[in-house]
């Protein structure tokens, strides 16, 4: 599904990601950790194809596509979504009108014609029930005075809405509390098929008590120093990450 | 992936789509603006004496008068001399319906878009085209008849209601009012006349079409809407222009009047030929539009939506006379590329109880210049006035510019004014979430855009609503970097 190899990076000629090796095979749940600064969300931000992030070294294979040769809105045509960490507000531009027009035009590429009407509503209702969201949102302007529970659990409705094949959840756990992560981590398992993959992005092992990866992955100083099962996950919430620096200076 | 300057090119190398030019015969009078300039454009229009007059007035008027300085702008030397005062297709003979009007204006028409043709009565349009200066066709005049609506060119109302013309031209826009008025004044050569009766409503929209085509011409038309007690009208304009290298001016007039309980509604679309990238040519949008609530409990609304012109300098107006009249102005004006625009709106609040609402959303974008100017006036008689003003500026890229001059003038304790401002930026941020999302940087500018327009945009029937959002996707496509 997703194929990281070496991938270096920058930002203002500053080396963000310094040779990530990484890969995710259909149907499996990733989890990258780290201390902050270490270039989780950087990956993040680099494989959705924001602009101020420069690749400078390695290459990223997407099911069989060159991910980097692609714009960001190809990228997500091709099945590759990313939920924000800061979902943004746009005002006057209404919840259900953007998901349809998302929707619409990742149908496009895929040569598809637009989704009647009647089915796109049952497809929301359905979706909007399945992550529990609120459905007096969906015509309210995108994200405007939507709570921080709101903005993430809205990330996921569009997650379910417009079905890629690997998710990238950034930090989806941050200033949420224990209810509201309960249910975006409900919806994310519903979501969870043979078909989709998710790289799940945290601080905290908090999350993936809720969200159980198949892999974790230590990133540290733009490198992964640490690969294991979730049961590694544990043993950072145990020891913290200090002890990894040693690792990195011994790997 | 594409770069920001390819976008940037983009948009400087895109194309004003309405620019093309009609071959069709003219009939020009002699550059120039004097006296036999004014008696020729009377003379071929068989106006009445007192017409002459009133025109020959306004040119006295406007011989004294100087131009504005106070905008937000230079204002261009424009040499009046130059300038050719009058063009009417060549006409051979009266025309009695649309048969017999020339094919190559039907089809600059058609180009246009607009369905002349009885086609129209199925969305329930009335069109007074103006072709240049003289108003070639108009139809659904009869049914309008029947309910005793009045719908003509000006010139008609002349020769056929010189009483209603008598009564209220000028008595809203004076000749002398503002240098480009008493021009208008002294010159105009055509426009629309409508009159609703008592009591009645105005089954269908009335709509015109301005173009101006001729080169050297301005186009100077009048409009002037009498709405009488208990009635109510829904008035369209659109407008655009073919491209040419020089500028061309237009200063328009219009007139509205509403008496006892009546309700005006007067959308604009514009989209005149805003000059090149470097800001060559295009049109000096000079308009002077006002319209009083003369009758207690009526109201006057403006909406426009202006994405074209070199230079656009209006300030649609009214004045709130009797008790509870409302006023209300909706705006929408973008600049890209060298585009200037100054506009916003002047209330006068004289009657009891009487409202204002004011909502403007400008857009700038390349080297755009978009300045919102507004005036609320509260007299010592008005008492529990109350206005709601709200003008925001969305900008566009680095190097355009918005402004906002609010003045406010209370002089009555018991009133209400209220202003709100917000400028904010089309972030990266926002298109990179909509591009993350399968929607690319052109769609996602025009979703942004049309959303920040939303509230202005609602106010518009719903045809031209529609039209108009694509008119604001199409001047905005590729003017993200």
């Amino acid at each position: 599904m997703l194929t990281i190899k070496n991938l270096h990076a920058e930002v203002d000629g500053k080396a963000i990601l310094k040779g990530i090796d990484l890969e995710i095979r259909k149907g499996e749940v990733h989890a990258i950790m780290g201390p902050n600064g270490s270039g989780k969300s950087s990956l993040a931000s680099v494989l959705a194809g924001r602009e101020n992030y420069t690749v400078t070294q390695g290459e990223v294979i997407f099911d069989g596509k060159e991910l980097l040769e692609l714009s960001p809105e190809d990228r997500a045509r091709e099945g590759l979504f990313l939920a924000f960490q800061y979902p943004v507000e746009i005002p006057g531009v209404s919840n259900i009108n953007f998901l349809k027009t998302a929707l619409n035009e990742i149908r496009a590429y895929k040569g598809l014609p637009p989704m009647e009407a009647k089915e796109f509503l049952k497809l929301t209702k359905e979706k909007q029930q399945l992550v529990e969201f609120n459905a007096n949102l969906m015509n309210r302007s995108l994200n405007e005075g939507f709570s921080g529970g709101e903005k993430k659990r809205n990330e996921i409705l569009q997650l379910a809405m417009l079905d890629p094949k690997l998710g990238i959840l950034d930090e989806t756990d941050s200033g949420l509390d224990i209810d509201a992560l309960r249910i975006v981590a409900a919806g994310v398992n519903k979501l969870r098929s043979p078909e989709k993959s998710f790289l799940v992005i945290t601080h905290y092992q908090r999350l993936l008590e809720y969200i159980v990866p198949d892999f974790v992955h230590v990133l540290y100083n733009g490198r992964i120093v640490k690969t294991g099962t979730k049961e590694l996950a544990l043993e950072l919430e145990e020891k913290g990450y200090d002890w990894l620096k040693e690792a990195e200076v011994h790997a | 992936m594409r770069n920001s300057n390819e976008i940037i090119d983009d948009i400087a190398n895109k194309e004003y789509e309405f620019g093309f030019t009609t071959d069709i015969e003219m009939d020009i009078a002699p550059a120039g603006l004097n006296e036999e300039t004014i008696r020729f454009i009377s003379a071929k229009k068989e106006e009445p004496e007192w017409l002459l007059e009133w025109r020959l007035k306004g040119y006295q008027a406007f011989k004294k008068m100087q131009m504005p300085r106070w905008q937000h702008f230079e204002m261009p030397e424009i040499d009046f001399q130059k300038v050719s005062y009058y063009a009417a297709p060549k006409k051979k003979k009266q025309l009695a319906s649309l048969d017999e009007v020339d094919p190559e204006l039907l089809a600059t028409f058609e180009k246009l878009g607009i369905p002349l043709n009885e086609q129209k009565a199925l969305s329930g349009v009335a069109v007074d085209a103006v072709f240049d200066s003289v108003s070639v066709a108009t139809t659904f005049k009869t049914k309008l008849k029947e309910m005793g609506v009045i719908f003509c060119s000006f010139g008609e109302a002349v020769k056929e209601h010189p009483d209603l013309v008598k009564k209220y031209l000028g008595s809203v826009v004076p000749h002398s009012d503002n240098v480009f008025a008493a021009l208008n004044a002294a010159v105009f050569s055509d426009g629309s006349f409508v009159y609703i009766p008592k009591g009645v409503r105005c089954p269908m929209e009335l709509s015109t079409y301005f173009r101006i085509n001729a080169q050297n011409t301005g186009q100077f038309e009048r409009t002037l809407i009498i709405a009488d007690d208990n009635s109510y009208v829904s008035y369209l304009e659109g407008c655009t222009a073919p491209m040419r290298d020089e500028n061309q001016l237009h200063a328009a007039v219009v007139e509205l009047v509403a008496l006892d309980h009546a309700e005006i509604k007067y959308s604009t679309v514009q989209n005149w030929y805003p000059g090149d990238k470097d800001g060559k040519g295009g049109i000096y949008n000079f308009v002077t539009k006002r319209g009083i609530c003369k009758g207690n409990s009526s109201k006057i609304s403006w909406t426009q939506v202006e994405t074209g012109s070199s230079i656009t300098w209006k300030y649609p107006s009214v004045i709130l006379q009797g008790d509870d009249a409302m006023g209300e102005f909706y705006s929408v004006a973008v600049t890209r590329n060298k585009q200037i625009a100054d506009t916003g709106t002047k209330i006068y609040h004289l009657g009891r109880n009487t409202r204002s609402r004011i909502i403007s959303k400008g857009i700038s974008a390349g080297q755009g210049d978009n300045t919102y100017r507004g005036l609320v006036q509260v007299g010592p008689r008005a008492y529990n006035a109350r206005n709601f003003t709200q003008c925001d500026s969305l900008l566009i890229g680095n190097r355009c510019g918005a402004h906002t001059f609010p003045y406010i003038e209370s002089r009555n304790k018991t009133a209400t004014v209220e202003h709100e401002a917000t400028t904010s930026k089309i972030g990266e941020d926002q298109i990179f979430y909509l591009n993350q999302r399968g929607i690319d940087t052109e769609k996602a500018v025009a979703l942004i855009v049309n959303g920040y327009a939303k509230e202005v945009l609602n106010q518009l029937p719903m045809e031209f609503a529609v039209e108009a959002q694509k008119l604001l996707s199409i001047t905005l496509e590729g003017s993200v970097g």
